[in-house]
């Protein structure tokens, strides 16, 4: 039972990283159809721009966070600006490849500006553990789940309490119906990615300092699983991609735990497993809507 | 008309410049040895030192007076521990007419080389690369093919024997890369003689290549009974389990054993700072805490050397010492062959016996492995604080 938790605990870690890189990824799609292959190098941007920050600029934890978060939600901006808009009355075909083609741009750019070996990210804080009664909970997975909730709190009041979050879900909705409303879809476009870039530069940063090792490939699995994890949720919806992420991290867990020795090695295919899954009996996700597309 | 014209002026205007291109053949004055190793990427840990390494020998040697009159030069590639790129260095070498070739590091590259080495009639000597088939082709040794090092399984028997007898340990648990072909044969050796001492592998954990993340089986082995945990890895992984393991209950003091790829300075980054790694073993083909004056005269005049080439003094790692001793064991073969053909280095090389090397007195068996010792090495706060020798 103890170790069935103490798992419980390791899946809700992963998944929380899990959910902010989804959160990216949904917020994309619904607003403009987009599946933004490209999003799991801004968490690996973020995770690069935070060791900077304290190594070279010498800033505590948080103001690194914040930094990394605001220069990864920029470099989202110049993305979106730069690739995707011109494409914006092109096929979805079109997009899609270009977001493939930047994925790899900035995989290659890492790689040849901080060059191709592991990095380690500095361990600012102590690990301390809590024992709670056998179940073993670290400091740095409460701080990634504080930090997780927080930014996920932030993110719902901004989408369901402010003016931006209301054009913002205009713009899911209907894009011209939202132009006749007022609304300046192209900025609400771009704050859209730099939101979603920010927060996948948050799960970087929390990632690095957890996980320490810092290399240009680390977007590659978790992008595609967070991927997962937002259509699983239902692509387009918020809660969903929260609820898809932690789902996927526990899921991970539990195999890697539970699978022995047949099993375990496996736990990337079953969580791909579980897209194809759901793309075949519910490809809308568990919360997203079966919206039918108008000829 | 115009257009078949045209066409033929560029295949003329290509051909000839890659007439020009092509290099010729070693002069008279110099012998060309190729260099192809990782000097950048995941393991450049590993490729750096060598390189070191192989051009402090050919300094060492050409301040001599060269080999037979003649000077060394060194050609070298980096693979950045991408096979393809690998290949493509060897076959720029052949182009480049060297007689042998120096490297890889790591058994992947070796491994992606050595055919092609093979059917071209070079000799490709790897200081470092320890997976079996490094020097085989299929069931029988790959004439061309070489190693200055002990194999895995030699170096899984050892850490076997190690857990065994000096850790007294008789459970053990294993966790194996499932995308490395070092490590699931280490893996596998180690479990083999681990069993033939009479312990018992109570689990055996596997991962992908790119994980982060090993809480879960982790979470999983601490629930096991046991004595040691046996990590099959590079320290880019194995630095990250030792640091989790430290974080995970019931495996903060257990002791943890690896092979020669815990040798990285970033070991200790990785796992979290140097107050993580305690209890830590692992096996390696050198050491300086040594007391042989081969191995401080070594690790003196590579200090000097980095110092004045590099301008930062570098201690020399296993693979600095196995690099060193590759080239001069070549250089050697060179010489007793007295000739630069390469069957005739590959007939010298085969023939060297007893080098006495800094890591070692080396010897070739018939599968072209180096017999020689194993060093065990304890980690205490991230620094090696005893050396153990173990002979074949």
């Amino acid at each position: 039972m103890l170790e069935f938790l103490n798992q419980i605990i390791n899946g809700l870690s992963l998944g929380s990283i899990y959910a902010l890189v989804a959160l990216g990824y949904t917020m994309v799609y619904g607003i403009i159809r987009l599946i933004n292959f490209a999003h799991g190098e801004i968490y690996m941007f973020g995770a690069f721009a935070g060791m900077l920050a304290i190594t070279v600029l010498r800033l505590p934890f948080f103001f690194a966070l914040i930094f990394a978060m605001v220069v990864s939600a920029l470099l989202g901006v110049f993305i979106e600006r730069v690739a995707y808009k011109p494409l914006r009355k092109s096929s979805k075909t079109a997009a899609l490849i270009t977001a493939i083609g930047i994925s790899f741009l900035l995989q290659n750019l890492t790689a040849m500006i901080m060059g191709n070996n592991t990095s380690a990210f500095p361990q600012v804080f102590d690990k301390q553990v809590y024992d709670l009664g056998g179940v073993q909970i670290n400091s740095l997975q409460v701080l990634i789940f504080v930090v997780t909730i927080i930014l996920m709190f932030l993110l719902q009041f901004i989408v369901l309490k402010t003016k931006l979050g209301r054009a913002m879900r205009a713009v899911a909705v209907d894009k011209d119906a939202s132009v006749l409303m007022g609304v300046n879809v192209d900025n609400t476009i771009t704050i859209t990615f730099a939101i979603g870039s920010a927060l996948a530069a948050a799960a970087g940063v929390l990632i690095g300092l957890y996980h320490i090792r810092v290399v240009f490939w680390m977007g590659t699995a978790p992008g595609l699983k967070a991927f997962v994890a937002a259509v699983f949720g239902g692509i387009g919806s918020i809660p969903g991609a929260m609820i898809g992420g932690f789902a996927i991290g526990l899921m991970e867990a539990l195999v890697a735990g539970y699978g022995g020795t047949l099993i375990s090695p496996y736990r990337d295919a079953v969580v791909y497993m579980l897209l194809i899954f759901v793309l075949l009996v519910k490809p809308s996700g568990l919360l997203g809507k079966n919206v039918k597309e108008k000829v | 008309m115009k257009k078949i014209l045209s066409l033929l002026a560029l295949v003329l205007v290509i051909s000839g410049l890659a007439a020009c291109s092509a290099e010729e053949e070693g002069t008279a004055e110099t012998i060309k040895i190729g260099v192809n190793l990782e000097l950048t990427g995941d393991v450049s840990v590993y490729g750096i030192p060598e390189r070191y390494a192989f051009e402090q020998a050919v300094e060492e040697v050409n301040a001599a007076g060269g080999i037979d009159g003649k000077l060394v030069e060194l050609v070298i590639y980096d693979n950045a521990y991408d096979q393809a790129k690998a290949v493509q260095n060897t076959e720029k070498l052949i182009e480049d007419g060297v007689v042998a070739i120096l490297g890889s590091a790591t058994s992947g590259m070796t491994l992606a080389i050595a055919p092609l080495a093979k059917d071209n009639g070079l000799v490709v000597f790897t200081p470092s690369g320890t997976n079996s088939a490094v020097t085989m082709d299929g069931t029988v040794v790959n004439p061309w093919a070489f190693r200055a090092c002990f194999i895995d399984p030699f170096q899984g028997q050892v850490l076997a024997n190690f857990a065994s007898k000096d850790l007294a340990a008789t459970k053990a648990v294993v966790m194996v890369n499932s995308g490395s072909e070092y490590s699931k044969e280490l893996a596998r050796i180690f479990e083999e003689q681990f069993n033939k001492n009479g312990g018992t592998v109570v689990q055996t954990a596997s991962y992908a290549d790119a994980d982060t993340d090993y809480k879960a089986s982790l979470t999983s082995i601490a629930t096991q009974e046991f004595d040691v945990l046996f990590v099959a890895d590079y320290a880019k992984n194995a630095g990250l389990i030792i640091g989790q393991a430290r974080s995970t209950s019931g495996l903060e003091t257990v002791a943890i054993i690896g092979p020669d790829g815990f040798e990285d300075p970033k070991l200790n980054d990785l796992a979290g700072g140097a107050a993580n790694v305690n209890n830590v073993f692992f096996s390696t083909h050198f050491s300086t805490l040594s007391d042989d004056t081969q191995v401080s005269d070594f690790v003196a005049s590579h200090a000097a050397f980095t110092k004045a080439k590099y301008g930062k003094e570098e201690v020399p790692s296993a693979l600095t010492a196995l690099a060193y001793d590759a080239a001069y064991m070549l250089f050697k073969a060179i010489d007793n062959a007295d000739s630069t053909d390469p069957a005739a280095i590959r007939d010298a090389l085969e023939a060297l016996e007893s080098f006495d090397g800094v890591t070692g007195d080396i010897s070739f068996d018939e599968f072209h492995n180096a017999v020689k010792p194993a060093f065990l090495i304890e980690l205490s706060n991230g620094a090696p604080v005893k050396a153990t020798i173990v002979n074949p």
